[in-house]
């Protein structure tokens, strides 16, 4: 009786870990089941008018996405306390995408069909977009993306208000080679950003004279990187680009430190470290290393003061603001100024005047364009370095926005990535 | 030849952490065989623990050596808690009991967020245990993988000692072997269960202090954990600590050796590959406990 055959006991615990791991994961995408071709219709009738909040409140990207929202309402609670959008006071829906990538699509489609949103705004992991470009494209409906992400990608339907490949990677490489740093180690967490950014880089680092020494990939979500760090140190690279995401990031600084490491000798360069991060890695294992964004809670202006006070008033004191919460945020007012524009909530009227040009906002990280043709926005480029207080400080900027090029097509060396 | 040795240390430190994880495991579903899902939290529990302390100790390092026994006591309680209320009327019933206990994990972890919020905390660590240690032949290795490694070894020997040498220990090791003639003998069963439950969970607890010296600190920890813990304890033989001692270390090493060749995820792979070829040869583990009894 007392003797389980420890096999069976292990079978049946993988299966029920693997069950939770594949509901996390989502094997289909994009699936929107029925639809009308005919376009989005947009209810006007009443006195306000919805918009979507599309975020996961729950799940492994909770963490990140919450934050997102936050500002998002924000954004909408200040416009509507200065009379709305065409008159029209803004109902905000919110739904959970739930860290889950069909959830995505799901919700975007009841958003979208059953709410009649005039816009949505929301995702940040490059499957869940991917998930729900279809939908929206499909339905002809608008979805507002906050997060910088791999670029090579421009949907008629999706206006990206973080940045694109050429305004946080590509300058954050040219901030290294200015540096003189000649060798980069890479480091990514194993999915589409990590992998693609990384091949970006090894063309510019072919283009450029600098040498690519070792490449690794961890699972989302691994927390053991000893050996990582050991072939990071023995290649002596001169610096090391890092694209993990989430946990992984921890356990990756902690190790780092350990193994004698330092941001003065080797200095490793994060894309995906942003003030919340910082703070639940902890200053002790991030002081002095380097980020690239387009975005600090630091950066100067008086826009970004207002909105770093307007936060922390409605959220909390000791809750820092981050760039995909200021892309958020402005990408709510980007939206109203493009409805203003148009006169009209109608999808395609929108649409036809942001693509026509001339959509800006003066936002917190400064003025902010809309790019017609790529539906994509101008952004400063800012490279910043981790302080003991938390908080990053911008030790480089572009000085002026960067013209979005998703495709890289300005860029000689990128050619044949796309 | 340095790097063979660096990556000989990484495969130890790496096996000193399964140890350490699967050590409480190997009691509970080891010795008692009760698969207790919710083990991650006991060791999430832990790591919180320090968390908590250094609200109060400013000193990371007095924090840390304050923690172990806390932290010791704080997941024992959980898991007698957790004995007391659900498994004891589960015995003998392996696949309830793993329901349970998973719904328990999900309840633990969301409690975890609720009290602590959902983003990972940070911990302060003591700068003795964030340096690194040069030795000789230009062998470097981080201080607080040697801290891991001396944490689990000394918890492997304090437990051994228990077993064999102590009344407690001889009495968990009859309930183990045959659980009615220990009963018949006049053992209270039922009070052993509760104790031997308390360790393997404490254990868990001190996992968690460690935990905090070189990953995330989080509700979700848990789970990224349990399934190594199994892993370990199963290859290794039911019932069998030194069989848990071996193989988290073979484990270690060769992750960390094959993993310094290709990747992460090949690394896996094949160590899994392993894994399942081995059970297939050996399916009760790398040792086995030979009793009289029919069951």
């Amino acid at each position: 009786m007392f003797k389980i055959r420890g096999t069976r006991a292990l079978a049946v615990v993988v299966a029920a870990v693997s069950v939770t791991a594949l509901t996390a994961c989502g094997a289909k995408t994009g699936d929107s089941g029925t639809s009308t071709t005919a376009g989005a219709v947009v209810d006007t009738s009443g006195p306000t008018v919805k918009v979507g909040l599309l975020n996961s409140l729950s799940g492994t990207m909770a963490i990140s996405e919450v934050t997102v929202r936050d500002s998002l309402k924000l954004a909408i609670d200040e416009i509507n306390a200065s009379g709305g959008v065409l008159g029209k006071q803004i109902e905000p829906v919110s739904e959970d995408g739930a860290s889950d990538w069909p959830t995505f699509a799901e919700k975007a489609q009841k958003l979208i069909s059953q709410d009649k949103v005039a816009a949505v705004f929301g995702c940040w992991t490059s499957a869940s977009r991917k998930a729900v470009k279809p939908v929206f494209e499909k339905n002809k409906a608008l979805l507002f993306y906050p997060v910088q992400y791999e670029g090579l990608e421009e949907s008629p339907y999706i206006f990206y208000t973080g940045a694109t490949t050429n305004q946080q990677i590509v300058p954050a490489l040219d901030y290294l080679k200015a540096q003189g740093k000649t060798s980069l180690y890479l480091v990514g967490s194993d999915y589409v950003f990590p992998r693609t950014a990384n091949k970006i880089i090894k063309a510019y680092a072919t283009a450029n004279g600098m040498k690519v020494l070792g490449e690794d990939y961890a699972p989302l979500g691994s927390t053991e990187f000893s050996t990582i760090v050991n072939k990071v140190k023995a290649s002596g690279a001169s610096a090391v680009f890092n694209t993990l995401n989430g946990d992984s990031n921890v356990a990756f600084f902690k190790e780092y430190k350990s193994a004698g490491l330092t941001a003065a000798a080797m200095p490793v360069v994060s894309v995906s470290i942003a003030e919340e991060e910082v703070k639940s890695i902890g200053t002790q294992y991030l002081a002095d290393q380097l980020t690239a964004w387009n975005y600090y809670q630091t950066t100067a202006g008086a826009a970004n003061d207002k909105f770093v006070k307007a936060y922390k008033a409605k959220y909390g004191a000791d809750k820092p603001t981050s760039d995909p919460m200021e892309a958020a945020y402005t990408s709510v007012y980007l939206w109203k100024a493009m409805v203003e524009k148009a006169g009209s909530f109608d999808v395609e009227k929108v649409k036809a005047a942001a693509d026509a040009g001339g959509i800006t906002y003066a936002a917190p990280e400064g003025l902010v364009t809309v790019d017609g043709p790529s539906q994509h926005v101008y952004k400063t480029a800012r490279i910043g370095k981790i302080g003991p207080d938390g908080l990053i400080k911008e030790v480089w900027s572009s000085g002026q926005p960067i013209k979005p090029d998703p495709y890289l097509k300005d860029y000689s060396w990128a050619t044949g990535l796309a | 030849m340095t790097l063979v040795l660096s990556q000989l240390f990484t495969g130890i430190s790496i096996g000193a952490v399964l140890l350490l994880i699967a050590l409480g495991l190997s009691l509970t579903f080891g010795q008692m065989n009760v698969i207790n899902m919710a083990h991650g939290e006991f060791i999430m529990a832990g790591a919180y623990t320090v968390y908590v302390l250094q609200q109060v100790i400013t000193s990371a390092g007095a924090s840390l050596i304050v923690a172990l026994p806390i932290a010791f006591a704080v997941a024992g309680a959980m898991g007698v808690l957790l004995e007391f209320l659900l498994i004891r009327r589960l015995y003998g019933r392996p696949l309830d009991t793993l329901l349970v206990t998973w719904g328990v994990a999900l309840i633990l972890q969301q409690a975890a967020r609720d009290i602590f919020g959902a983003p990972n905390v940070q911990t302060r660590a003591p700068d003795l245990l964030t340096g690194s240690i040069h030795l000789p032949g230009g062998l470097v290795i981080a201080s607080s993988r040697v801290f891991i490694l001396v944490l689990a070894l000394t918890a492997v020997a304090a437990l051994t000692l228990v077993l064999k040498t102590t009344s407690l220990g001889r009495r968990i090791r009859a309930v183990v072997q045959n659980r009615d003639l220990a009963a018949v003998s006049g053992l209270a069963t039922g009070r052993v269960d509760r104790l031997t439950f308390f360790i393997g969970s404490g254990l868990a607890g001190i996992a968690g202090v460690a935990l905090t010296l070189i990953g995330p600190i989080g509700p979700a920890m848990g789970t990224n954990i349990i399934v190594n813990a199994f892993l370990v304890v199963v290859v290794g033989g039911i019932g069998q600590l030194k069989g848990t001692v071996i193989v988290a270390f073979a484990l270690g090493i060769l992750q960390s050796m094959v993993e310094y060749t290709t990747t992460v995820s090949v690394a896996s792979v094949i160590v899994f590959i392993v894994i399942v070829a081995f059970l297939q040869w050996r399916p009760q583990g790398l040792f086995t406990l030979r009793t009289r009894s029919l069951a």
